[in-house]
């Protein structure tokens, strides 16, 4: 047991730390590890709602010629829900994880700016209960959670829906701003002694080179929103046509953000996999150095392939063809990764714990959706596939099949850090199995649907052959998913409560976070001994002579 | 290592230059399609804005002397170099109020066109960051003035001045798009 457990006597839960005692400590709190957990449970609590307004959208498309909701009701679902997953359920999760975990395992404190976190937590908080407040304020946004202009402008959408997103998006957007510099400082000045950026854990280099994707990506989505709001509020001509305005200025901001927001998206996810698979593998990471600069690849190239978004636009052949290039391009590095954590896994001692399960879920589905993906780089393949099925089916094996089963990866593999408990590996198993059938029988189907035609973003659809089957099967699977992610939750708040004691280190990993006790005292450390290598608790456990620690000298 | 606040100003500055040249080409991209009504060559004035552009580069220059100032561990001379550079932040605030008032008197307002929509969104949003600017820095001054505590630290005014000096360089850039190259 560490110095610091030992010093708080046998910390087993969170309810033993008594400075987590009492609503004000947490909404005062400026303590990284209260303000993680804070944004991991809003985020969870968002997957919910979007998870509720996805299964009335599943439920409505289940039978061909439906009118269970009106279509303009089926517009502010399908808005809401693209809306909640990326900006309330996903980038939530993911800074959650990261200003949980970055302090501890470079050995910090605490974050940079413990304020500004606090801020960044509390502004997003208050920006998503603003978006979801517009139901109340006489209808939420309806024009896709990208909002084309001139759709967004006050000739289209009457109601302040639209007014409702792009501010509460600024305002979130700002808050990002502010975390992800948080981020940076923190990697950048707060590691312990001996512990170089060539040794920090995987997971902190994907945190760090999303924090420069943040910094640089959020500001054009602000810019935009900026110039959404004044048309609409103002009466300004950004958008608008007829007087000069151009809509595709929007798209190309839109996308200027939108396509590094799908790697913000998906670089901690892949930070998670780094640290899940070597330690239930029982090797080093393979390439840690490529794993390394493919992120920075993948960063550099993210900023130049966003046209690929707006192939369909009419721009010159020029134009399309540099796009299509940079963006196979970006294929490249992403593929490194996928074969490393391959050879991390080749040959080693693999424990197909749950969070083992879903990570290898995680390797298999982003690769499909990886593969789907590059079908849009494809000019002509772009041309038919756009705004088909084929792209909601895309787009849920990266953000949910990879993103999502991921941060469920890293949440059983944390899990008994946070909380002082481990998660039930039995629960663990039939919610790895549901959720996995459940989510490749949601959204293999509608790869064909997309092939054979079915646009995306309409209220239903004629009865023509096997297009409702597949709906259909597409539904029931989806209550199978549900069906999964309840199964998560319960073990969540059942472990909480009656979950095995974790003790420091429950999966004999070799991080620092697990150096210290579960839950982690609110000083994080008493003392962190001078890093030699990249697995520091590997070398306190045997010994530096062992060698095996002793990469990135 | 870079001093930690230091680091964290130039971050947002990144981001906040990300914004700004969004802004700028926006108001390049529209520069010829404004269509009939009132552009930057038949609205503006020349020499008016020259001259509170003049304060504002000045005011970089009082700034760098309040840090030098902050350096030699000088308090008198931190609060009377950041009272002159507030005086100066004021007087391009006041000018560009002046010149606002003035184009709306003439109906060139932000609806009019999109000479309008660009020219006072793209200065409006620069002009909202000097004041922020002069916001944080009346509170620097009243750190500097206020005997009780513990002295202004350097760092704390170096951090200040490199956002004043950032939406200084900002104005420049923003100047040369829309006042001389509309008289070119």
């Amino acid at each position: 047991m560490s110095e610091a457990a030992k010093s708080h006597g046998t910390l087993t839960s969170l309810a033993d730390i008594k400075e987590y005692r009492g609503v004000l400590s947490w909404v005062a709190s400026i303590d990284h590890k209260q303000i993680g957990i804070m944004y991991i449970l809003s985020g969870f609590f968002f997957l919910l709602v979007g998870v509720a307004e996805a299964m009335i959208m599943r439920v409505q498309l289940a039978r061909p010629a439906n009118h269970l909701i009106s279509p303009e009701t089926y517009d502010q679902l399908f808005t809401m829900h693209g809306t909640t997953m990326v900006f309330l359920m996903a980038m939530p999760l993911l800074f959650g994880f990261s200003v949980y975990l970055v302090p501890l395992m470079i050995g910090a404190r605490d974050m940079a700016f413990p304020r500004l976190n606090a801020f960044g937590f509390w502004i997003y908080f208050f920006g998503a209960l603003m978006l979801y407040f517009s139901f109340l304020a006489g209808g939420a946004p309806a024009a896709g959670w990208f909002s084309y202009a001139p759709l967004t402008e006050r000739g289209y959408s009457f109601d302040h829906g639209i007014d409702y997103w792009a501010l509460s998006l600024l305002v979130m957007g700002a808050g990002s701003v502010a975390t992800g510099i948080n981020l940076i400082v923190t990697v950048l000045t707060l590691r312990a002694p001996g512990m170089t950026l060539r040794r920090v854990p995987l997971f902190v280099w994907m945190v760090f080179i999303n924090g420069i994707l943040v910094v640089l990506a959020m500001p054009p989505l602000n810019a935009a929103l900026v110039m959404i709001l004044t048309d609409r509020l103002l009466n300004t001509h950004f958008f608008t046509p007829a007087t000069g305005g151009s809509v595709l200025m929007w798209q190309n901001y839109f996308w200027m953000f939108g396509h590094p927001e799908v790697y913000i998206l998906v670089l901690p996810a892949f930070g998670v996999i780094s640290e899940v698979i070597p330690v239930f593998s029982r090797k080093v990471m393979y390439g840690y150095g490529l794993m390394a600069t493919s992120t920075v690849a993948i960063a550099f190239l993210s900023f130049g392939v966003w046209i690929h978004h707006m192939f369909a636009t009419g721009l010159g052949f020029a134009v399309l063809y540099i796009f299509a290039a940079s963006s196979m391009l970006i294929a490249v590095p992403t593929g490194i990764k996928v074969f490393n954590w391959i050879a991390t896994m080749w040959g080693g001692t693999i424990r197909f714990t749950t969070a083992m399960l879903f990570a290898t879920a995680f390797l298999i589905q982003f690769t499909i959706g990886g593969l789907s993906g590059i079908t849009f780089a494809a000019i002509p393949l772009d041309w038919q596939l756009t705004d088909s099925y084929f792209v909601v089916a895309h787009i849920h094996y990266v953000l949910l099949g990879g993103t999502l089963f991921a941060m469920v990866a890293g949440t059983y593999y944390w899990f008994p850090k946070v909380t002082g408990r481990l998660m039930s590996e039995r629960l663990g198993k039939w919610n790895f199995w549901l959720m996995v059938i459940g989510f490749n029988g949601t959204f293999a189907v509608l790869h064909i649907l997309g092939v054979l035609g079915m646009p995306r973003r309409v209220y239903t659809y004629p009865d023509r052959p096997y297009f409702g089957l597949m709906h259909s099967v597409s539904t029931h699977f989806a209550y199978v998913l549900v069906l999964g992610l309840l199964v998560f939750v319960f073990n969540m708040i059942w472990s909480l409560f009656k979950g095995k004691v974790a003790g420091p280190d429950p999966w004999d990993a070799w991080t620092l976070e697990w150096t210290t006790s579960s839950p982690p005292p609110p000083e994080n450390f008493e003392r962190v001994q001078t890093v030699r290598g990249r697995r520091p608790l590997w070398d306190l456990k045997h010994g530096a002579e062992a060698g095996a620690g002793k990469e990135g000298q | 290592m870079m001093e930690r606040n230091k680091m964290g100003m130039l971050l947002f500055i990144v981001s906040e230059a990300v914004f700004f040249i969004l802004l700028i080409s926006t108001y390049i991209f529209y520069h010829r399609q404004g269509g009939e009504g009132p552009t930057a060559a038949n609205s503006l004035d020349l020499l008016k804005t020259s001259i509170f552009t003049a304060a504002l580069l000045a005011s970089s220059v009082t700034m760098h002397f309040a840090v030098s100032s902050a350096k030699a561990r000088k308090p008198r001379g931190v609060g009377l170099w950041l009272l002159a550079t507030i005086t100066l932040g004021t007087i391009f605030l006041v000018g560009q109020g002046a010149e606002y008032l003035g184009l709306i008197r003439e109906d060139v307002t932000i609806s009019r066109n999109l000479f309008g929509t660009t020219f006072f969104t793209l200065t409006g949003f620069h002009g909202l960051h000097v004041f922020i600017g002069l916001v944080m820095l009346v509170i620097l001054l009243g750190l500097a003035l206020d005997r009780r505590g513990h002295p202004l630290k350097a760092p704390a005014v170096e951090v200040i001045s490199i956002y004043w000096h950032f939406v200084d360089v900002v104005w420049i850039a923003v100047f040369s798009v829309i006042y001389l190259w509309a008289f070119v």
